[in-house]
């Protein structure tokens, strides 16, 4: 089956690497032929239907479900007290409590919306029916619903990061500042929802569920049953968004292969769009308190960060708050510490740059308020405390562009109109304000496997287990074979986001597309090695006489460099080997890594290496130039103009890197005004839980976007030169817009999102 | 969602006459009856279809006033120049609500006849408590979140706000619901909860709304919607105001003007001491941001709300100055 059929333009855009290829799986995507995971058609089907806690804590005294069992149709119902044999699986990072039995609806509730039970039944509307004549009997305990009861929290001391003497430098500052940050809960909220079919032949698990990542979640799946990683199939060909929500397998992954195995046919569950705020975590809330203290010009002298996110009562979650904060500035005197503390929820979850994000929120917020402070503009004060080096980690900066992203988006924006004093640009009765923020995302690496293979008519299939959820896999990887093979981008088909091909890490932390397109651009290297060294020693080939010891591929044709030379096609030199295909498979891992490594690399993040692994420090940047239009009299916030300017290295597909960065600033844009989780205190519940009241922005709310770049390729970030995308767009929106507020307005709002009712 | 039978009407007292059993209810468009059924706030045996009834999505517009038929598309309203032109208000307030795609949908009786967005009492499951649903179970928005409940026209029993925007525009110009048994003004037509949150209209049992009848008037024809939230588009209002506004031959003294509320009340809320406090009086900024401050009278907030009462004079202020060229 081909998945994308590449297509051919006939103009620039088509080609190599670098040029602006439009996605090759568009067309099936708006025309709605791709098929998502809760579409495959499957015989035999059944269908499951989660049952919810109504308390926030406590416990599964006893379920009365005779009700739910005497409907037509229904054929199982899961409770906690029945107990299967599965196995709890390891965490990302491959630590695995060994023998410890796995309960996916357990008795014990941690949060309302748990997952309690299950209804199995021949139709949805069965099973629904019955899922809601199931009656659930519970000893009630206390809950902490919100952060704000659940006291100042527990330091994690591994994550405090101190140098120099902050609080004497502090003390001893011209000016200082000092602020308290606020964010809410926020959710993913992907346009595809959750869910899975999960089928089973024999002891072989296929399952058809949005996945960033195959090979994890396959792993996952096969630990919880406790067979062998081979017999799990994910399959995954597209994705409608996932944002770091569909990284991982979660329980209801686990409820529907069990009943599936139970049952012996295959079964369907889909989270409602409700559940989605419960079934797996969002970003948790933060606080953050940061002091700033700088010389009488504007020179930072100390920086003392306080920050904590909650978390769970039964597992921990770092929001690190203080991801961003020791890199963006230079500055003697450091102390950061990060908190936890526990509430009465889902465990929260990565979010579209997990930790800068909040972070950065902090202290692009608080670089404003200290240049208010000392008098200088946000620019320069930006400038005049760039940081040469990381402090944090002392090594150099591989590349940072940043100062050059400042330049060209302020020079971009036109940021030197802006009058400085706040209140002071208008326009009628609407307020208008510019505000900078800076944002970065760790360089993150891991290897990936790929292969190539050449088939008779010269044609080339690509194919890894890596996924494509919009972000542009689909396209840069043909492009990074056709660029390396030497052949026209739409001889190329790939096909991703299947647990049975070729390994490849989450595509999460911004590290897919680095680590993909090297692992195929060796083997399409390999795999035109190959090629030429066929063509040259095949009997009655066309080149042994030419004296050539190594030949060219260009646009499919097999050559020598002179310009007489005789030529055949891939396709004419299969014929003559009389190959059906020919493949080649390469990975990106250490020599000699042996297959139980590998194995950990694609299925576990223990692999990854940080951005300071090695002798220098690695990370995407970039600078947001925003401007808003504020209702003096209504207080809404309305952001009419961006210019972001970026350092993501080398770009693979420059309008596929924007379409992502404009994606994460959209995204930045609903954090800044809109999205909150609002929670029942009472009860924990997520009062907001749908998209009628879970506001994200609409295409009214977004303004023309211009996105600059300011990267050169970056060699020690990856094979091809290129830095993550993914995540760095957002990173530093909510700040720029919050500042921009505080200029149109004079107001400084510090808990977000800054809705109406903030600013009036 | 709980199964029902799905029926169509084949002529309007056929219709009629089957709502007048429980559990049978009537199908105009569709939009927010499959919406209350998933959250199993509504759980109707039977629907009645009436969509496919003729005649009832007729809109005329005359000297006289504008007549809409029952059915008539929230889109085809919030497009018809008859209606752009003689009444800018009740356009607008159309093309301001929900989305493209649901305004091609929902019928403008349907749109009246909308329940509240009141999230406790979209979530039978979370919060069983619901005067509204349940008479006499209690209220569990007093006391949990309540941005966007209402701070006029509240009762012990219920503070949901009234959601919709036409029949604000239509309350501000004394619009009149013609049902198969009767006339009913506007104004008389929803019910503030009181101590019978539950009972909303005065529609009886079977009756049907067949028409909306609004007089022309010079107000009418100047007039406008303002609708204030913190999304650009698709989301309900922290508070709107229907405007329309009658200069006399001077150009600056208010003959005529007035003001509906939404998104702050119950029910459509008609700010009538604004507009006695206004006409008569020289149109200037000063005058009807002291006046305006009449329209939240009275308000109670319950806790996330309170800004509403700051709001609500704003946006009369700004309705009013734009009608008059002063904002």
């Amino acid at each position: 089956m081909t998945l994308i059929e590449p297509r051919k333009h006939g103009d620039a855009s088509d080609g190599s690497l670098g040029s602006r290829l439009s996605r090759l799986d568009g067309r099936r995507k708006i025309t709605g032929s791709a098929t998502y995971a809760l579409e495959q058609p499957v015989e035999n089907l059944v269908h499951a239907v989660l049952v919810q806690s109504t308390i926030a804590s406590g416990r599964v005294v006893s379920v009365d479900k005779a009700a739910a069992e005497a409907l037509p149709g229904v054929l199982m119902v899961l409770t906690p007290d029945k107990v299967f044999n599965m196995m709890v699986a390891s965490d990302w990072f491959g630590n695995r409590v060994e023998n410890v039995p796995y309960l996916p609806l357990p008795a014990e509730v941690n949060y309302y919306g748990q997952a309690v039970a299950a209804v199995i039944a021949e139709t949805f509307e069965q099973a629904r029916d019955a899922a809601r004549l199931v009656k659930v009997h519970y000893e009630e305990t206390p809950a902490v619903t919100v952060i704000d009861q659940g006291g100042s929290g527990t330091v994690t001391a591994p994550m405090t990061v101190e140098w120099g003497d902050a609080q004497a430098a502090f003390d001893t500052a011209d000016i200082t500042i000092e602020a308290e940050y606020r964010t809410p809960r926020e959710y993913h909220v992907p346009i595809e929802p959750h869910g899975l079919i999960a089928s089973w032949q024999d002891d072989q698990l296929t399952i058809w569920e949005p996945s960033q990542w195959t090979h994890g979640m396959a792993r996952t799946y096969a630990e919880w049953f406790e067979i062998p990683f081979e017999n799990v199939r994910i399959i995954s060909p597209f994705i409608g968004g996932g944002f770091g929500s569909k990284g991982g397998a979660y329980f209801y992954g686990a409820v529907a292969a069990l009943a599936a195995r139970e049952l012996a046919r295959p079964v369907k569950l889909a989270v409602t769009r409700s559940q989605g705020f419960t079934a797996y975590g969002g970003r948790a809330s933060t606080r953050q308190t940061l002091k700033l203290g700088a010389s009488a010009d504007g020179v930072l002298q100390a920086v003392i960060h306080r920050g904590a996110n909650e978390t769970s009562t039964y597992a921990d979650f770092h929001e690190g708050t203080g991801a961003a904060t020791p890199i963006m500035y230079a500055v003697n005197n450091f102390s950061s510490q990060q908190g936890l503390i526990k509430v009465n929820t889902v465990t929260p979850g990565a979010l579209r740059a997990p930790g800068k994000n909040p972070s950065a929120y902090g202290i692009e917020c608080a670089i404003d308020e200290l240049s208010y402070a000392v008098g200088i503009d946000p620019l320069e004060i930006r400038l005049r405390n760039y940081a040469d080096h990381d402090y944090q980690s002392g090594k150099p900066w591989s590349t940072r562009k940043l100062r050059e992203a400042l330049l060209a988006g302020a020079e971009r924006f036109g940021w030197s109109n802006r009058s400085a004093a706040p209140r002071s640009m208008r326009d009628g009765r609407t307020l208008i304000g510019w505000g900078i923020g800076c944002g970065t995302f760790p360089n993150l690496t891991n290897s990936s496997d790929a292969m190539i293979r050449i088939l008779s008519d010269g044609s080339v299939e690509v194919e890894s287990a890596g996924i494509d959820m919009g972000q542009g896999t689909y396209t840069i990887v043909a492009q990074t074979a056709a660029d390396a093979l030497g052949v026209s981008v739409d001889r190329v088909d790939v096909k991703l986001g299947d647990s049975v091909s070729a390994g490849a890490p989450v595509a999460g932390g911004s590290m897919l597309a680095g680590s993909i397109t090297g692992a195929v651009h060796k083997a399409a290297q390999a795999a035109r090695e190959e090629l030429i060294g066929l063509a040259l020693n095949a009997p009655n080939s066309p080149f042994s006489t030419s004296g050539a010891n190594t030949l060219v591929i260009e646009n499919g044709r097999i050559k020598t460099s002179r310009e007489d030379s005789p030529s055949m096609s891939i396709g004419e030199l299969m014929a003559m080997l009389g190959r059906e295909k020919l493949e080649v498979k390469r990975d990106t891992l250490p020599e000699g890594t042996t297959r139980e490594e590998q194995q950990k690399a694609f299925t576990h993040m223990s692999k990854v290496r940080g951005p300071t692994a090695g002798e220098f420090s690695i990370h995407s940047w970039g600078a947001h130039f925003i401007e808003v239009r504020v209702d003096e009299d209504f207080g809404t916030v309305r952001v009419s103009r961006i210019v972001s300017a970026f350092d993501c290295g080398r770009l693979y597909n420059p309008k596929l890197a924007e379409s992502q960065l404009r994606g994460g600033i959209i995204m930045g844009i609903g954090q800044a005004l809109l999205e909150e989780g609002l929670v029942d205190a009472r009860n924990g519940r997520v009062v907001n839980n749908n998209l009628g009241d879970y506001l994200v922005p609409t295409n009214a709310d977004v303004p023309p976007i211009e996105i600059l770049s300011v990267g050169e390729p970056d060699f020690e970030a990856s094979v091809l030169g290129g830095k993550g995308v993914g995540e760095v767009g957002i990173v530093g929106v909510a700040p720029a817009i919050a500042n921009a507020v505080f200029h149109a307005t004079g107001k400084r709002v510090r808990d977000l999102p800054i809705t109406l009712e903030k600013l009036i | 969602m709980k199964n029902f039978e799905f029926s169509r009407a084949t002529s309007l007292s056929d219709a009629s006459l089957r709502t007048q059993e429980a559990g049978v209810l009537l199908m105009a468009g569709g939009t927010s009856l499959v919406d209350l059924a998933k959250c199993g706030v509504t759980e109707p045996d039977m629907v009645v279809d009436i969509t496919r009834l003729g005649g009832l999505d007729q809109i005329e517009v005359s000297e006289r006033g504008a007549t809409l038929g029952a059915l008539s598309r929230m889109a085809a309203v919030a497009d018809h120049a008859g209606i752009k032109a003689e009444f800018p208000a009740i356009a607008q307030s159309l093309s301001l609500a929900a989305s493209q795609q649901l305004r091609n949908m929902a019928t403008i009786a349907g749109n009246l006849m909308q329940r509240t967005r009141c999230a406790y009492f979209r979530d039978p499951g979370a919060f069983p408590a619901c005067n509204k649903r349940q008479p006499g179970s209690g209220c569990s928005a007093l006391g949990g979140v309540t941005r966007n409940h209402a701070v006029l026209g509240t009762s012990r029993e219920c503070i949901a706000s009234y959601p919709g925007d036409l029949a604000v525009a239509l309350l501000a110009f004394d619009a009149t619901i013609e049902t198969t048994d009767r006339r009913i003004p506007i104004g008389e037509f929803f019910l503030e909860p009181g101590e019978t949150p539950h009972l909303e209209t005065l529609l009886r049992p079977g009756e049907i709304i067949t028409a909306i009848v609004v007089p022309a008037s010079a107000a009418a024809h100047r007039s406008t919607y303002l609708k204030v939230r913190d999304r650009q588009s698709y989301e309900f209002a922290a508070a709107s105001a229907a405007v329309g506004l009658q200069l006399e031959d001077d150009g600056r003294t208010i003959r005529d003007l007035r003001v509906a509320l939404g998104g702050v009340a119950t029910v459509p809320w008609r700010a009538s001491r604004v507009e006695q406090a206004l006409i008569g009086q020289v149109l200037d900024e000063g005058t009807v941001r002291q006046a305006s401050l009449l329209a939240v009278e009275g308000a109670v907030a319950h806790g996330d709300n309170h800004y509403k009462i700051d709001l609500v004079p704003r946006v009369v202020t700004r309705a009013i100055l734009t009608l008059g060229g002063l904002a």
